[in-house]
C-alpha cells in the first residue's frame, strides 16, 4: 500500500515540452481535500483516510451525511472518498491535503473506473482474431469459433473467454511519473495516460512497486 | 476552448511570426553536436499547416542539391530558436503537395504583391 494518496479529477490529455522533447501528459485537477474520518486498524481493521473535496450545498445533504460531516466539523464536499494508506500517523480530522503531497519526479499509480464499452464481442473484449472476410465465410466474421470439445467432456469449461460486459471497472496504471505539481492552480500533471473518461474521479498514490524495489 | 488550455498556455510561444502556406521562411533550428550547440537554418516554402494549439505543426519544403527535402516542425517547439519570413507566397490552397510533382521553374511559388 501507499504512504501518500490523493483524489482528483481527470481533465484531459495534452503534450508538454520537457528538455527539448515533447512528452504526452494527463492533466488532473486536485482540489484541496479535507479529512473527514480516519480509519485505524484497532477500530476498523484497516488504515485509511476518508476525505472530501469541493463544495456541496448543505441543504442537499441527507441527515446521516450532514451528521457525519458535523461530527468531523468539516465543510461538506462533492463526495466522500476513502484513501487506503499504510500509516495514518500524522494525519488528523479536518486537516487539508493538496496536490503538493506528490512532488514532481515521484512515481505514482493512478486508479480510476475505465470507460464502459457495453456488451462487447470477443474480438474487442479479448482480442480474438475473428474469421476471414471471404473464402465462402457466411455470417461468422467476428464470432469466436469453437468453445469446447465433443461428447467428452460434453460441456464447456468454466472461464472460457466469451462476449460480455466490458469496461467500467477499476483499472490501475502503474509507475507514472509526476511531471508537475501545482497546488496553486490545483493541478497535477502526470506523464502518460490515465484510465477513465475526462471528468472522471481518479486516485493517485505513491507507486507501490517502486517502493518495494527500493526497500 | 479545450479543457487543457490552462496547461497548454504555459508552453505556447508568442515570438513566432504569422505565416501561411506558400510563404518562404527561414527556420533556425538548434542542433546539439558533440556537446556543442549551434544553429542550423532550414529555408524553404511552407507547404502545409496542420493541427491547432500546442499541437500545431508546419511542413517546410526546400530543394537541396536538386532533391526535395521536407521537414515538419512543431510550431511551439523550443528547439526552434527563431523563424523568419522571407517572402509571402500567393497560393490558392492550404496544402501545396502539388509542388512535389513539379520540377524546375514550375515548382516555384508566386510571390504575393500588394497594390
Amino acid at each position: 500500500m501507499a504512504q501518500k494518496a490523493i483524489v482528483g479529477e481527470k481533465v484531459g490529455m495534452t503534450q508538454k515540452w520537457v528538455d527539448d522533447k515533447v512528452i504526452p501528459v494527463t492533466v488532473l485537477r486536485v482540489e484541496p481535500m479535507r479529512i473527514v474520518q480516519i480509519k485505524t486498524p484497532e477500530r476498523d481493521g484497516y488504515s485509511a483516510l476518508q476525505v472530501t473535496y469541493g463544495q456541496r450545498d448543505v441543504k442537499k445533504l441527507t441527515r446521516p451525511e450532514a451528521g457525519h460531516y458535523a461530527k468531523a466539523d468539516v465543510a461538506p464536499g462533492e463526495r466522500l472518498v476513502e484513501l487506503r494508506v499504510d500509516n495514518v500517523d500524522g494525519y488528523e480530522v479536518g486537516q487539508e491535503i493538496s496536490a503538493e503531497l506528490l512532488a514532481a519526479g515521484t512515481k505514482v499509480d493512478v486508479s480510476a473506473i475505465s470507460r464502459g464499452k457495453g456488451f462487447a464481442g470477443t474480438m474487442k473484449r479479448h482480442n480474438f482474431r475473428g474469421q476471414g472476410a471471404s473464402h465462402g465465410n457466411h455470417k461468422s466474421h467476428r464470432v469466436p469459433g469453437a468453445i469446447g470439445s465433443c461428447s467428452f467432456p460434453g460441456r464447456v469449461f468454466k472461464g472460457v473467454r466469451m462476449s460480455g460486459h466490458m469496461g467500467h471497472q477499476q483499472v490501475t496504471t502503474l509507475n507514472l511519473e509526476v511531471v508537475e505539481s501545482d497546488p496553486e492552480r490545483k493541478l497535477l500533471i502526470v506523464k502518460g495516460s490515465v484510465p477513465g473518461p475526462n471528468g472522471g474521479v481518479v486516485i493517485v498514490r505513491n507507486a507501490v512497486k517502486v517502493a518495494v524495489k527500493e526497500s | 476552448m479545450k479543457s487543457t488550455d490552462l496547461v497548454d498556455n504555459d508552453s505556447l510561444r508568442t515570438d513566432i511570426p504569422d505565416f501561411g502556406p506558400g510563404d518562404e521562411i527561414k527556420v533556425h533550428v538548434r542542433v546539439i553536436e558533440g556537446g556543442k550547440e549551434r544553429v542550423q537554418i532550414f529555408q524553404g516554402n511552407v507547404i502545409a499547416i496542420q493541427g491547432g494549439g500546442l499541437q500545431e505543426t508546419y511542413k517546410v519544403r526546400k530543394l537541396s542539391g536538386g532533391v526535395g527535402v521536407e521537414r515538419t516542425f512543431p510550431k511551439h517547439a523550443p528547439t526552434v530558436s527563431k523563424v523568419e519570413v522571407v517572402k509571402r507566397g500567393d497560393v490558392r490552397r492550404a496544402k501545396l503537395y502539388y509542388l512535389r510533382d513539379r520540377v524546375g521553374k514550375a515548382a516555384r511559388v508566386r510571390e504575393k504583391r500588394d497594390f
